[in-house]
């Protein structure tokens, strides 16, 4: 018997390879409820004769087997590491793409108005100069077109059409097509005849904002713009509004937000002008609202604290890599 | 607009700091964007002249022996004003001054001690340049002789520059008086105006010229005035000094005085010389087409009927509100001026400015619309100061054209509780008076109303909205609660298009593609790369492009694409996958060019980023194009089919299709393909090939709206299925799809897919063999191995029938 459990323990040894296996085997031998083990536990209740020669047997094997056991162990332990892996070497991914940086800021701008109960359109690049300027309160030859340096387009029979120099000519189309109360933002390209640099382009992005309805009040514009700039600066971020001036607004805003100890202006606003109204056709006795604009470059800008605007339009892949 | 603080403090006296007042302006509307700090030099202290002696080695140097009220020092100087008992600017060793020699006026430099012709100088008298306060470096700085000995120059000299970044809406602030009185309203400081009036001794002005406005509609009010026997000169230091800080260069009395009432006030003026005014006639009136005038500035200008001119009774002597005329201007010699303050139309005033391309100070204020009244204001100003500072004596009285003034007086109601609901918070009634008084407003409280009379030269403000604002600036924005909008919710309406942009823009993304934003203009060299059809729309041309290599707007992103792909390949050794959504522009009739959203995407290079698993010489092929597309139209729910065709240019023909899709799969809503290499070595060298597919956004978001997007889901058979292989000896040109179609049709197939493609080996020529893996499922039982034997033969038995498809034994 001992004889057999000899062959058979040593056979099953030749076939362990690993560390675990072995570990297997002295358990199914050598264990507390181990084959060999039960054996030895047994000898007591064994006849006199045959307790003297199975017990010097069995303890013969117990020696044998833990010899065997401790001999093979540290082999095993070594050919451990043929087995594994390098776990530095990089992993393997699904590759996906990415987003165009400012997709993704005015994605997460658009959310956020989402959230307040804001809808979002679009709309065209090229626009009439009856939209852009002139139902904006910003009239032929006065200075205040100064603000916006115009790209005018070459059509036949038409010198009115221009590439848009701010989203904001879409105020104006969708008061046209809809009735109070609104709530919406319009992302999109625009233009400006201007010369290029590293702060300067001219081609870029705008957020346009607009607000409708009955008592609508300053309060609300601070209220709804300081709660943009906690949701894209954080929530502790210092925010400012001060005075400025923009045509199709009164009064006009400023918001800028404390940037690394200085205030950098990121969005225009303010309170929708009357004139705005009467143009669309809107009682401003009625109605009031307030409107606003923000560039998503420059946001983009501070937060990444990337050097040059034109590396948005570069297409370099080193840089949009990154994003 | 540059504004010295000691000029503004004529004005209005505030003990606050600088920087708390900067900061009152800005928030306030008038964004102070700079403080300049001049003449605050370091050891440079007021000394005294005591002797001059000659330099030994050298003759046009002497040896200045001066004292700076502790001890007496040897300097070295050139200049030649100098003299015993004068009080200098001296630098001592260390000091930091202005390098008058350099073209950068901000270059600085360390005095050192040196010698000069080999006598040691223990520090320099300096120049008013080397202070950096002006621009004269002719002599050394001479000091007032009340100057105490030992002052630091900074006390004496010392000044800060406000710069302004003013908003067009508010021409009163090109006036320092303007400022000043933002100052006084935001501070609550008393305004302090200059004194205006003046003795004339001389008879009534209209008897020694006579004005006559032609063109009404453009110069609202025309005032003039004669002084005789000025003494022409330059002007006072102080005067100087001040033009000088603001960046103006002084040229006479009687031009710095004109400047000088401009600035403070932002009424331009002009002196014509009496004297040359032929007949004693000013006419106001239009040019002449292709009238010449010589400007100021000595350039010969062309005019035409839209631009209005002074003139005498014969020539144009001044374009009105931009610049005078040469052949009237004030000379060393002059004697008599006749004073000019008109106002004239805004508009006019900047057309004219355009047309010419000329601007000025004048022009600056004019286009911005001023008052009739600022006028008279100003040019008492300035004849109280000619009298003063150039001598001679004034005609009584002044000119003032049209007899007949419209002298509008704005009064404004606003209702006290829309202040309140406009604003979110009630403002105390003292607060509102107090504030619009400070900047010159009248205010009447009429219980529920205030009427405000609105001063003559805030054109800016019309409406009540415009009260709004200069309360709430002047108190500060910061004061009103910020809250959420209590209006009601606008009710939700469908944006199938965004949506539809959003989700093409994920998918492609999730394919492993990244998204670009290229300019949407090019110009005809660049785009006549891509080999447009004949019949292809005009492209959009812009009037007034930025650079001629954008002065057209694209037709096509594809070239966009292909730019990109060249310009990075040098750089980038990755894959590049590459997709926009971006419009083009085509010319049609209608009011606004065609704008289309197009989406192009293309793939080049390798197909896997460097990994130490991957095999880096697998190349992007057409499948990888095809693949995003199906797996965008996949994710979509929309149907989708691909054909062959040859006839665009842009791709190999052959390694092209169409995309097809809509109910009957007829409707193209795209192209996909290998980009031909003609086509590419126009963008350069070592490109590698570019698969790129093009969708029109207008027709898959038609296909998109009218989709069964829900009705996708099919509910499976739970029997067990069995997958069986065939092997197909077909002709090389045989497309697979019809395989599938010719397997799909038999009805206990569940699924086929291509699982080999052969050529080659004993396969003969024109011949290729295909593998399709066949599965078989019924959804009332398990089948049975004859069962599917007798579907397989069918199958086959087709495949021969309709495209002579052999089995492979």
């Amino acid at each position: 018997m001992i004889e057999e459990l000899k062959n058979k323990s040593l056979t099953e040894l030749e076939s362990v390879k690993s560390v675990d296996s072995l570990e297997q085997w002295r358990v199914k031998y050598l264990g507390r409820k181990g084959e060999l083990t039960s054996i030895l536990r047994g000898i007591g209740s064994l006849p006199d004769n045959e307790r003297r020669l199975i017990g010097s047997q069995s303890n013969s094997l117990r020696g044998l087997l833990e010899e065997q056991y401790k001999k093979i162990k540290p082999t095993l332990e070594k050919n451990l590491t043929h087995d594994s892996v390098d776990i530095t070497l990089p992993g393997r991914t699904r590759t996906k793409g990415r987003l165009h940086p400012i997709t993704s800021i005015i994605r997460e701008i658009s959310e956020a108005f989402s959230d307040m109960g804001f809808s979002i359109v679009e709309g065209n690049e090229s626009e009439l100069e009856h939209y852009n300027f002139d139902l904006l309160n910003i009239p032929k030859d006065h200075p205040a077109r100064d603000q916006w340096d115009t790209i005018w387009l070459d059509r036949p029979n038409r010198d009115d059409n221009l590439l848009r120099t701010h989203t904001s000519p879409m105020q104006a189309r969708i008061m046209e097509n809809s009735k109070p109360p609104i709530r919406v933002i319009i992302p999109g390209k625009c233009y400006r005849y201007e010369a290029t640099d590293a702060t300067h382009e001219w081609h870029f992005h705008q957020i346009e904002g607009l607000v409708v309805g009955k008592n609508i009040s300053f309060s609300d514009l601070k209220g709804t713009l300081y709660e943009l700039a906690r949701r894209i600066f954080g929530p502790s971020r210092k925010v400012r509004f001060r005075c400025d001036f923009f045509p199709f607004v009164e009064p006009g805003v400023d918001m800028s937000i404390d940037w690394k100890g200085e205030w950098i202006e990121i969005l225009g606003a303010g309170m929708v002008h009357p004139k705005v109204f009467e143009g669309v056709g809107y009682d401003p006795n009625v109605y009031s609202g307030f409107a606003f604009g923000m560039g998503p470059e420059r946001i983009a800008m501070l937060r990444y604290d990337i050097e040059d605007i034109r590396q948005f339009f570069s297409n370099d892949l080193r840089f949009l890599s990154q994003f | 607009m540059k504004i010295p603080l000691s000029w503004l403090k004529d004005y209005v006296k505030f003990d606050l700091s600088l920087d708390e007042v900067a900061h009152a302006l800005t928030m306030s509307g008038n964004e102070v964007e700079n403080i300049r700090s001049i003449g605050n030099i370091d050891k440079v202290l007021v000394a005294k002249v005591i002797e001059i002696n000659p330099h030994p080695n050298a003759d046009k140097l002497q040896l200045v022996v001066v004292d700076n009220g502790t001890s007496k020092l040897e300097v070295v100087c050139g200049a030649n004003n100098l003299f015993i008992g004068q009080k200098v600017a001296l630098a001592s060793i260390g000091a930091k001054l202005f390098n008058p020699h350099s073209e950068d006026s901000e270059e600085v430099f360390t005095l050192k001690k040196s010698k000069i012709r080999g006598v040691v100088s223990e520090g320099m008298i300096c120049s008013e340049k080397e202070l950096g306060i002006g621009l004269d470096h002719t002599g050394i700085l001479n000091l007032d002789s009340n100057t105490v000995v030992g002052t630091k120059i900074e006390d004496i000299i010392g000044d800060s520059i406000l710069e302004f970044s003013l908003t067009p809406n508010r021409s009163d602030c090109l006036g320092i008086i303007g400022i000043a009185r933002e100052v006084s309203a935001i501070l609550d400081a008393k305004l302090k105006l200059p004194e205006t009036n003046y003795i004339s001794q001389k008879q009534k002005v209209n008897s020694a010229i006579s004005v006559n406005i032609e063109a009404t509609d453009l110069c609202d009010r025309y005032m003039g005035s004669i002084i005789t026997d000025v003494s022409i000169k330059p002007s006072p230091k102080w005067l100087q000094d001040r033009l000088t800080a603001i960046g103006e260069r002084p040229i006479n009395n009687i031009v710095d005085i004109t400047n000088y009432i401009m600035f403070e006030t932002g009424q331009p003026l002009h002196a014509f010389d009496y004297e040359k005014i032929k007949n004693k006639k000013i006419v106001v009136r239009r040019a002449k087409n292709k009238e010449k005038i010589i400007s100021i500035d000595n350039t010969v200008r062309e005019l035409n009927s839209n631009i209005l001119v002074i003139s005498d009774s014969e020539k144009s002597i001044g374009i009105a509100g931009v610049m005078g005329g040469k052949n009237s201007e004030i000379t060393s010699k002059t004697n008599s001026i006749f004073l000019e303050a008109a106002t004239f139309d805004s508009s006019n005033n900047r057309k004219t400015s355009k047309q010419l391309n000329l601007k000025s100070e004048a022009n600056l204020r004019f286009e911005k619309g001023l008052n009739p009244q600022l006028a008279e204001f100003a040019i008492k100003r300035a004849i109280r100061m000619i009298l003063e500072i150039c001598g001679g004596e004034s005609y009584s009285g002044l000119i003032d054209e049209p007899k007949e003034k419209i002298i509008s007086k704005k009064i404004i109601s606003v209702d006290k509780n829309y202040l309140s609901n406009i604003l979110g918070l009630k403002l105390d009634d003292f607060i509102i008076e107090n504030t619009l008084t400070k900047l010159g407003f009248e205010v009447v409280d009429n219980n529920e109303k205030w009427d405000i009379t609105v001063p003559y030269w805030r054109e800016d403000v019309n409406i009540p909205e415009d009260i709004v604002e200069e309360i709430a600036r002047v108190v500060g924005y910061d004061i009103f609660p910020s809250k959420t909008i209590s209006d009601n919710l606008p009710i939700w309406s469908p944006t199938e298009d965004l949506d539809l942009k959003r989700k093409i823009t994920d998918y492609l993304v999730e394919s492993g593609m990244q998204e670009i934003i290229s300019y949407s203009a090019t110009n005809m060299e660049s785009e006549s790369r891509m080999d447009f059809p004949k019949d292809y729309p005009s492209p959009v041309f812009i009037r007034n492009p930025i650079s001629n290599d954008f002065n057209i707007m694209r037709r096509s992103l594809r070239e966009s694409i292909l730019n990109c792909i060249s310009y990075n390949v040098r750089s980038w050794k990755d894959p590049i996958a590459i997709f926009e959504l971006g419009r083009i522009f085509l010319e049609t009739n209608d009011d606004l060019p065609k704008e289309k959203i197009m989406i192009n995407g293309a793939f080049a290079g390798p197909r896997n980023a460097i990994h130490w698993e991957r095999k880096s010489n697998d190349l992007f092929d057409f499948f990888d194009a095809k693949g995003s597309v199906e797996y965008v139209l996949k994710k979509l729910r929309i149907p989708m089919k691909f054909s062959k065709f040859s006839d665009d240019p842009t791709f190999i023909s052959g390694r092209c299709a169409k995309i097809l899709s809509g109910k009957n799969l007829d409707i193209e809503i795209g192209v996909l393909g290998q980009i031909s290499n003609k086509i590419i070595s126009k963008f350069g060298s070592n490109i590698p090939d570019i698969f790129m597919f093009e969708i029109d956004f207008e027709s898959l978001l038609n296909i998109y709206i009218d989709a069964d997007k829900y009705n996708f889901y099919s509910r499976f058979s739970r029997h067990q299925n069995s997958q069986r292989d065939i092997s197909l000896i077909v002709d090389d040109f045989q497309e697979v799809q019809e395989i599938i179609d010719i397997v799909n049709k038999h009805n206990i197939v569940s699924r086929s897919e291509i699982t080999d493609i052969y050529t080659g080996g004993d396969i003969v020529d024109g011949k290729k063999v295909i593998t399709v893996r066949i599965e078989y499922q019924s959804f009332d039982k398990t089948l049975k191995a004859s069962e599917i034997s007798i579907i397989e033969k069918k199958i086959l038995l087709d495949l021969k029938k309709f495209i002579g498809a052999d089995l492979r034994s």
